[in-house]
């Protein structure tokens, strides 16, 4: 329960509180470095949470904070993937640069997309951003003499990092690089949430009818975390293709904007921690389960959407938050 | 309505059909500075509708709407907000998961248009959340301000609607039915909380319980498939054989 | 070239009316109750099971096996509705849009499970078969049967929903279903009955579908973009947007396919898109 407050200074610091790092924070930001030590033969699986993390995060601040429902997201991890992969192929491999570059191009993309998105809502907007998920694969399957069609982008090599971290073959690099670029834009994605901004977010999600009636411009808001989003899924896609030097059209592939959004509901959304948790939770059981047959993947999968829904509806996260609750 | 006086919100020839319906006929409005006016008539009579063309929610099929002397006929709904016109719903229409300290604080950053300032975190906006807080105590609700709105007792979340109304320091309120399913014993206290407001807000109120309109009216038009019946003082009114005829046998509703 | 466009029109035309008997009844529900159901094409699918297995295994012929995909699939929905949908109708739409889909990915590891990933074979009668030639095209037996069925299928839809009772309250609960509870309708009860027929027709489809499009377990998901493309364009709540989003997109999808293979697709997503924007409710939607 909370304890109620008596002053504005006292408000203040209840809303400081609600924003302060926990304990927890800081032990789980220390565990990620744990495959560096204990799993070095899982650090390319590390590296692909790390990414996938990434996009999680980018889609849980326009689904589980905006409250924009989409299934089409993969579009921009995809664009941020091949604009790194492209220009590596074309003689520019300094990551860091490219990666920045891919997340602005993605970004301004976004940008544009989102007047489209602020237009539409329920069954049309989830079929507008299909369609536009799907549009942006079949372009980038027509342009093969670009992206590499079907075969994938080949001759892509990334610089080392800094001039100085060549990529090795262990991945130790890769998941470095990408581990360092997933908690800086996590520390700006948390900031951002936690901002004005992050409330307003709030408040469209909750109720997007009350929100002209306070005065606000909400469409405006849709239209700056879309592209913030965007531009955050571009670097996801980006470090895919510096840190695999591989970039297919899967990486546009309605699979990938389906299972985000999976992993989202699994480790609960609008909760920045359950878009890693899910997405954590998500690959390795893939992972280990890689050898089985898959209808029993598909079954299993199936089994667990449906009763996340059913009976987590605040995903696994929200779920235990809710256990820790009660046991207080 | 008197010549020479301040008038803040004005409405002239507004009319709104749907399809055949005729939801609102040829009705003009005109509320001067402090006004406590009520709207009422029966159910379907086109009171909500009559607020949602002033906000700007429906657009009217003819008519002119005035703020302050400039015609907002056109304006969206948040930006006649910004401008001073703020209203409430008669259903909530909250934000279920925030408490009223975030809603509240939001409503005046929206305000104030620093919303959109990502970088800077919540608890910084010193000035809005103290604003917020003091908005809070007016309306009795410092108490809860850090408990999730879906929490709150029903007429808290009615007292909070009118909270995130005036975060806006708006220069007219439009209340639709503030009371409704309140039971009678909270709602005298809720009136009391909006005749407590600045002398200097106008404000119209859609209300069914005669015993409030009478007490906390200065003015009261009347309002019958979607035309005005009348609009006079209360005593007037309330001797009006028209008017006792649209409410015979109701009593006091 | 005449009788190409001709015969990309016809074929068009039938794949457009397999679309329709799949994705009508979810346009009903949807506009009735707002419940985005992926899952409906996992009715189509299993009505496709149903018929092949009932021909198969029960020698049953042909034009038994339709009305029993029908059947089947009206029964089934109705158990799936009471016991699952029913707690998602206020559950959002994300959660139902991954609730269903999370059935629809059951629902292919079950088929997988009982009839493998092959593709399952229909013998059609004698008669469905082969083609009929008219000026210098030949024109598809089967498909024209397929148009028969839907066109009659159409017109029993009209016909009960102008001249019915059912009809009636179906139209009112689409309309506004607030004011139709209010006036005392039984609105949960006309929701299954029109739930069940819609996933009977999907069935029905469905069953239609294995000798055009082919039978596997991934059915469901083959036809899912196909039958939400139809809904949405079409308008949510209507027969007609339904009618003549299915027959566009069929006839869409045959010619790009045929003489833009390299861009088909994407010039119907980009329509998709591009209709959606301009008018978000669909062509014939009301809400």
């Amino acid at each position: 329960m909370q304890t109620p407050v008596s002053a504005p200074i006292e408000a203040r610091d209840w809303l400081r509180r609600r924003s302060r790092w926990s304990p927890f924070e800081i032990l789980f930001w220390l565990a990620t470095l744990l495959p560096f030590i204990f799993f070095p033969t899982y650090l390319p699986l590390a590296n692909q949470i790390a990414i996938a993390a990434l996009f999680a995060i980018s889609v849980d601040l326009i689904l589980g904070y905006a409250g924009i429902v989409t299934l089409g997201h993969a579009m921009f991890f995809g664009l941020g993937a091949y604009f790194a992969g492209i220009i590596s192929v074309h003689g520019w491999g300094e990551p860091i640069s490219g990666l920045l570059m891919a997340g602005l191009f993605a970004g301004v993309i976004g940008y544009i997309i989102s007047f489209l998105i602020t237009r539409v809502q329920h069954l049309a907007l989830i079929m507008v951003t299909l369609g536009l998920g799907f549009l942006t694969y079949e372009l980038a399957n027509a342009l093969h003499w670009l992206t590499g069609g079907t075969d994938g982008l080949r001759g892509i090599s990334t610089w080392p990092v800094f001039g100085q971290f060549r990529f090795d073959m262990w991945g130790y690099t890769a998941y470095g690089y990408a581990l360092a670029v997933l908690f800086l834009c996590f520390l700006l994605s948390r900031r951002l949430v936690n901002s004005s901004f992050g409330l307003a977010l709030r408040g469209i999600r909750e109720n997007v009818k009350r929100m002209p009636a306070i005065g606000a411009d909400h469409k405006s808001h849709l239209r700056l975390i879309y592209a913030i989003s965007a531009a955050i899924a571009g670097l996801a896609g980006g470090l895919l293709a510096q840190t695999t030097n591989t970039v297919a059209l899967d990486s546009l592939s309605f699979e990938r904007s389906a299972d985000v959004v999976v992993m989202l509901i699994l480790g609960g959304t609008g909760r920045l921690y359950g878009a890693i948790l899910g997405t954590f939770i998500f690959l390795v059981a893939r992972d280990q389960l890689a050898g089985i047959n898959p209808q029993y993947w598909y079954f299993g999968i199936g089994m667990l959407l449906m009763v996340v829904v059913l009976f987590m509806p605040k995903g696994i996260l929200g779920f235990l938050a809710r256990i820790v609750a009660r046991a207080k | 309505m008197m010549a020479g006086e301040d008038i803040v919100l004005r409405a002239t020839g507004l009319t709104k059909n749907f399809g055949k319906l005729d939801v609102t006929r040829d009705v003009a409005i005109a509320l001067p500075r402090g006004a406590r006016h009520a709207l009422i008539g029966p159910n379907g009579a086109g009171k909500t509708t009559l607020i949602n063309l002033l906000t700007g929610q429906l657009q009217p099929d003819a008519g002119q709407i005035e703020l302050e002397g400039g015609d907002i006929t056109a304006l969206a709904p948040a930006n006649r907000v910004r401008l001073g016109l703020s209203r409430t719903f008669q259903i909530n229409t909250l934000f279920p998961d925030l408490t009223p300290i975030e809603a509240v604080t939001l409503a005046v950053l929206e305000r104030q248009r620093c919303a959109g300032q990502f970088w800077r975190r919540l608890a910084s906006h010193n000035e809005a959340i103290e604003e917020s807080f003091t908005i809070l105590g007016q309306l009795g609700l410092a108490d809860v301000a850090t408990r999730p709105t879906r929490t709150l007792p029903y007429g808290q979340q009615r007292l909070l609607e009118i909270a995130l109304a005036l975060a806006a320091r708006p220069r007219v309120l439009l209340l639709d039915e503030p009371a409704a399913g309140v039971p009678k014993d909270e709602s005298a206290a809720l009136f009391s909380v909006i005749a407590a407001l600045p002398a200097d807000i106008s404000v119209l109120f859609i209300e069914h319980d005669m015993d409030i309109v009478f007490k906390f009216a200065s003015r009261i038009i009347v309002l019958v498939g979607g035309a005005v019946l009348l609009e006079a003082d209360p005593q007037t009114v309330r001797s009006d054989p028209r008017v006792r005829e649209v409410y015979l046998g109701r009593g006091h509703d | 070239m005449i009788s190409q466009i001709a015969i990309v029109l016809f074929d068009g035309f039938a794949f457009g009316m397999l679309l329709f008997l799949l994705s009508v009844g979810l346009s009903v529900t949807l506009g009735m109750m707002n419940f985005i159901n992926l899952a409906h094409g996992a009715f189509g699918m299993f009505g496709g099971y149903v018929a092949v297995t009932a021909m198969r295994q029960l020698g049953l012929p042909f034009l038994a096996a339709l009305p029993l995909a029908f059947i089947a699939m009206a029964l089934l929905s109705v158990i799936v509705e009471r016991t699952l949908f029913r707690r998602l109708y206020r559950a959002g739409e994300l959660n139902q849009v991954l609730f269903t889909i999370g059935a629809v990915f059951v629902s292919a590891a079950v088929a997988t499970f009982v009839f493998g990933t092959v593709q399952q074979v229909i013998i059609l009668p004698s008669w469905l078969r082969g083609s009929v030639e008219i000026g210098e095209v030949r024109f598809g037996v089967y498909r024209a049967f397929i148009i028969l069925v839907a066109l009659i299928v159409t017109a029993l839809l009209v016909f009960g929903l102008e001249r019915t009772r059912l009809g009636a309250q179906v139209r009112a609960a689409v309309d506004n279903q607030r004011m139709a509870q209010g006036l005392g309708l039984d609105v949960e009860r006309v929701f299954a009955i029109t739930f069940a027929l819609g996933s009977g027709l999907a069935g029905l489809g469905g069953a239609l579908a294995v000798e055009i499009v082919g039978l596997s377990p991934s059915f469901g998901f083959q036809m899912l973009v196909y039958v939400l493309i139809v809904v949405s364009v079409g308008g949510l709540g209507s027969i007609t947007g339904s009618f003549v989003g299915a027959a566009l997109l069929g006839i869409g999808d045959v010619a790009g396919k045929y003489f833009w293979p390299e861009i088909g697709s994407f010039l119907i997503y980009l329509m998709l898109v591009a209709i959606l924007l301009v008018r978000p409710l669909g062509l014939f939607g009301k809400r």
